[in-house]
């Protein structure tokens, strides 16, 4: 009984933290209508903050709170507002999803940055090493004002949102803006203070939820599960039964906690350790409660969809697959074993970004679980039978698009924002339930055979790698023949309007199982063919974040694009390993280039192959460029040009000056000749990279590489006048594009801004 | 006379609006019929309740004399309803000819691209054909939504302010259109602000009100309505 009391009072104060989170998120959610995944993140941080300024440079704890939840918080809710995705409001729901996704990756990355893992004070509540009796049982100070809070939080809200002027607009707001603004709200306005004060209560929710687990980055974020689960209780609008399924779901965990001390508890079911289930509760609370709303409703007015991708042409593609496996066994006969492995990785991120094409770049759906179906991928593949046989490969791939399908089709009832919640509950179950299951990795590894084909040994990193870009290159080939096709054409219809879609006969339900149990194919790839030792921490839920954030910012949309995100991730691995100061930068990197994804829907591959295309339709450009490459392929194997110089140069001439050889053929006189000059200098330094760079470690060279192709590439362009393209794009937030330059030049005459 | 569609006291509410309070009409078949009223009186919500988008509060849609209210949107293409959007609803990343040929290949018609090719042809859009359909002006993005609506092979086409956006001589060329399809056994249901545009094609004219039908009958007949010209014309004109 005493015991029982114990575990109930356990239970209400840890719903107590989850109702403050959840009604943070409730709150900024109804304002500005933007689901916030980075709202656990927010209440990381503020922990982080408050334990620096409290117990390591002594504030008193009014002051610090005041510093954290009065001014931090609601500056970073500010911010979050005004900055990251103020200018996202005509965006898609997958931009603007991705935003606050790129959000949670940048503070982690942060957090991690500012207070490393490592032994640090404890992080202790308040009034710590007080308790005070209730029914018997002594309870923390912490507890108690978990408790009070929560209460003091449900009061004030209520009386915020029923009898102030504020408060009164925020409901106008939430029940009709265009009325609301009619009668003097000011909606961006009402949607910033309740930016702020969401922030607040996640801090509070963050710093309470740290005195009972302690500092830990990753599970302080995950509160924001806990929040969601909550919120969709009280179906994202009601706070009483917010308030409620927090409680419901706090008291849960407790008996949980308290049952698994028992000895009638099953300590495994069907072979399968319960070890997991306290853990995974809030996660297998959202996955029901998502499976259980109704069935979202045809919308008419769609975001218009800003984000576009170019139909990929047979004879690119083929040239781009066979320069892909060509300069694959070229660079791997010429690098050393360890960055061969490095290689590897950034080939296995490739085929993992890339399984996000289809999924979200032709049918405009998000998963937060790329690296869940590879992980199932490599397990599979270490369980079956026949060793690295090619049936064994094709039954995983076949088993993991079920289950892709499977998983995604209760979801897909789901509007594009509550399945990619589905598939992070998904990611995170996996990896609790079934990842740290002994039976499925045997004392935290698997091993995945290496593919058998005869004549090549797959255990060796040269023909890993080799092997790897031709499965990358034939992946790459069918997608191109998905996107060609009736399907593929179905997939970005659906994406871009899904009630035209239904009204022509498409079914919607049929079509996003389609897409997820392909994408869930192509993501078994990056499992099943990474043989070696496996661990499930490659396959964790905030390792397929920056996966996500890679492919939408380097153009989900197109093959080449996934192929450079993945490549940029491997790097990243690289720059890490060597350079570990650039760590933090890379940690960070992702986040930040996500939330520049306003100002560039198309991403940077697309940029690059913008550059590309007056190249491939110039057949003596192409010649050149291909003699080129031919040339430095020579040189290298006779010796005259080293490995380093042999990869700088390529990439010198392949991005910096090969985009502007059709401006340069038609370029004369001085400029001309200051461009080939440039061009020859830039050439000259790669050539003669490892005399230059010698005591410069492989990060520092990466970095120098692209320091100077973009210097190069940029020089010429500035030089030479460019070919005039056929439609000026302008990247700006409006989304306007495509306009001709004559429309350009006829409204700049009609506003003035030329005579 | 046979009527194609049969709409029974339908009435549609949002929270304490009625945006239908018990409409009753038919179209007949073969015919173009019109379906005027101010802003709000509630005809592109009628039109969602046919393609099944919104279900009636009350009441019932017939087609061919066969209750359709349980029948999902995607289902209906298959048995002969086709629409455009008053606000576009076009597919905006693909080109003009794939907007098309989507709906042809999800119609199953037998040579998808000979069908998109002909319909881009009808509505005078050749030229656009490799347009990004996003890009176009709105007059061409109409004229897209209702190519885009007869490559599905409807019977019935309802059309959602298909004139508006359009220049003159674009809205006759419209209008000859309409006629060339009534002849080809295509019937329309025609939403239009545009009046002579409605008086020169339509054989009948249903008159919707907050949510009422206060009038129906031939375009001569409703032109002289002394309520439709209260509630309507008289501010049209
Ligand atoms: N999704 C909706 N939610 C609430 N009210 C709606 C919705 N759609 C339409 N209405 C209301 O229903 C009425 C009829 O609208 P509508 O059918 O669009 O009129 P019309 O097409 O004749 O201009 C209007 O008062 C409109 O405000
Ligand atoms: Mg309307």
């Amino acid at each position: 009984m005493q015991q029982l009391v114990a575990y109930t009072i356990i239970g209400l104060t840890t719903g107590a933290i989850y109702a403050l989170a959840s009604s943070g998120l409730l709150v900024t959610y109804v304002t500005s209508g933007v689901f916030n995944i980075a709202h656990g993140a927010i209440g990381m941080i503020a922990a982080f903050s408050y334990w620096q300024v409290r117990f390591e440079w002594g504030w008193s704890a009014p002051v610090a709170l005041i510093a954290i939840l009065g001014v931090l918080c609601p500056t970073l809710g500010l911010v979050i507002d005004r900055v990251a995705l103020r200018g996202l409001a005509q965006a898609t729901e997958v931009t603007r999803l991705t935003a606050t996704v790129a959000l949670m990756a940048a503070f982690i990355g942060i957090a991690t940055w500012i207070w490393p893992p490592e032994n640090r004070q404890p992080f202790r509540g308040f009034f710590d090493g007080n308790n005070v009796s209730v029914l018997g049982v002594n309870v923390g100070w912490n507890k108690i004002i978990a408790l009070i809070a929560a209460i003091a939080v449900a009061v004030g809200l209520r009386i915020l949102l029923y009898k102030t002027r504020l408060g009164i607009q925020m409901r106008a707001v939430v029940d009709d803006r265009s009325l609301a603004e009619l009668n003097g709200a000011r909606p961006a306005r009402i949607a910033s203070a309740s930016w702020a004060l969401g922030a607040s209560l996640a801090g509070l929710a963050g710093i309470l939820l740290a005195a009972e687990v302690q500092l830990n980055v990753v599970p302080l974020t995950l509160l924001v599960i806990n929040a969601y689960a909550a919120a969709i209780f009280g179906r994202l609008k009601s706070l009483p039964l917010t308030f409620l399924g927090a409680m419901a779901l706090g008291l849960t965990e407790a008996y949980l906690l308290w049952g698994q001390g028992q000895s009638w508890f099953p300590e495994t079911i069907g072979g399968f350790s319960t070890a997991g289930l306290r853990q995974a509760t809030p996660t297998i609370f959202l996955f029901l409660l998502l499976m259980l709303l109704p069935q979202a409703k045809l919308r008419a007015g769609a975001a218009r969809v800003r984000e576009r991708s170019a139909i990929p042409q047979w004879n690119i593609a083929i040239l781009g697959a066979a320069v892909l496996v060509i300069s694959s066994i070229a660079v791997t006969g010429m690098m050393t074993r360890s960055n061969t492995i490095y290689l590897i990785q950034a080939l296995i991120m490739a085929l993992a970004v890339v399984s996000l094409v289809p999924l979200t770049g032709y049918a405009g759906l998000v998963s937060l679980a790329p690296l869940t179906f590879a992980g199932i991928g490599a397990v599979l593949m270490s369980k079956m039978p026949g060793d690295g046989n090619i049936v064994s490969l094709i039954a995983v791939v076949v088993v993991v698009a079920l289950i892709g399908a499977v998983v995604a089709l209760p979801a897909l009832r789901l509007e594009g924002i509550y399945l990619a919640l589905a598939t992070g509950a998904f990611a995170l179950l996996v990896s609790i339930l079934v990842f740290n299951q002994g039976k499925i990795f045997s004392n935290g590894v698997a091993e995945v055979p290496p593919l058998r084909i005869p004549g090549v040994d797959l255990s060796q990193p040269r023909p890993k790698a080799i092997f790897l870009s031709v499965a990358f290159a034939v992946v790459g080939l069918l997608l191109v023949a998905l996107r060609r096709s009736s399907l593929g054409r179905q997939f970005v219809a659906m994406k871009d309007s899904p009630l035209a879609g239904a009204t022509l006969g498409m079914n919607l339900v049929r079509t996003k199982a389609l897409a997820f149990a392909m994408s869930a194919a192509i993501a078994s790839l990056a499992g099943a063919l990474d043989a070696g030792k496996v661990a499930p921490d490659n396959y964790t839920f905030d390792r397929s974040l920056p996966i996500l954030l890679l492919a939408i910012v380097s153009g989900v949309g197109s093959i080449g694009g996934a192929f450079f995100g993945g490549m940029l991730l491997g790097s990243n691995t690289v720059l890490a390993s060597i350079v570990p100061s650039i760590t933090n930068i890379t940690r960070v990197t992702p986040g930040l280039i996500g939330l520049s994804m306003g100002r560039n829907p198309n991403g940077t591959a697309s940029q690059i192959a913008t550059g590309f295309r007056p190249v491939t339709s110039h057949p003596q450009s192409l010649l050149t460029a291909l003699s080129g490459i031919g040339a430095l392929w020579l040189l290298t194997s006779v010796d005259i040009i080293s490995h380093w110089g042999f990869f700088a140069a390529l990439v010198i001439w392949g991005l910096g000056i090969v985009p502007n050889l059709p401006a340069l053929a038609v370029t004369s006189g001085r400029s001309r000749v200051l461009c080939l000059l440039i061009a020859a200098v830039g050439m000259g330094i790669a050539a003669f990279f490892d005399d230059i760079f010698e005591a410069v470690p492989t990060g520092g060279r990466l970095l120098a590489i692209i320091v100077l192709f973009v210097v190069v590439g940029n020089a010429i362009r500035r030089i030479h006048t460019p070919v005039a393209p056929t439609t000026k794009s302008s990247p700006d937030l409006m989304g306007l594009t495509g306009f001709t330059p004559e429309e350009l030049s006829q409204s700049d005459r009609a506003i003035k801004v030329v005579p | 006379m046979t009527a194609l569609l049969e709409i029974r006291s339908v009435a549609v509410r949002f929270g304490g609006v009625m945006a239908l309070s018990g409409v009753d009409l038919d179209v007949q078949k073969d015919s173009i019929t019109g379906l005027i009223g101010p802003n709000g009186a509630g005809k592109t919500t009628l039109f969602n309740v046919i393609c099944g988008i919104r279900q009636p509060t009350t009441g019932v849609v017939l087609l061919d004399n066969k209750e359709i209210n349980g029948v999902p949107t995607q289902k209906r293409s298959a048995m002969g309803i086709g629409r455009t959007f008053q606000r576009l609803e076009l597919f905006t990343t693909l080109s003009v000819f794939d907007n098309v040929l989507v709906a042809a290949e999800l119609a199953r018609v037998s040579n998808p691209h000979a069908v998109a090719r002909e319909q881009i042809e009808l509505l005078g859009l050749t030229d656009r054909t490799d347009t990004i359909a996003g890009e176009l002006p709105t007059g061409s993005a109409r004229l897209l939504e209702v190519a885009r609506a007869l490559a599905g092979r409807p019977r019935l086409l309802l059309l959602d302010e298909p004139a508006s956006g359009l220049d003159d001589v674009e809205t006759q060329q419209l209008g000859v259109l309409l006629q060339q399809l009534k002849s080809l056994g295509i019937t329309v249901l025609l939403v239009e602000h545009d009046m002579s545009l409605i008086m020169k094609v339509c054989d009948q004219i249903h008159v919707l009100d907050l949510g009422n039908v206060i009038a129906s009958g031939t375009p001569d007949q409703i032109q002289h309505n002394p309520s439709v010209i209260d509630a309507y014309l008289g501010a049209v004109r």
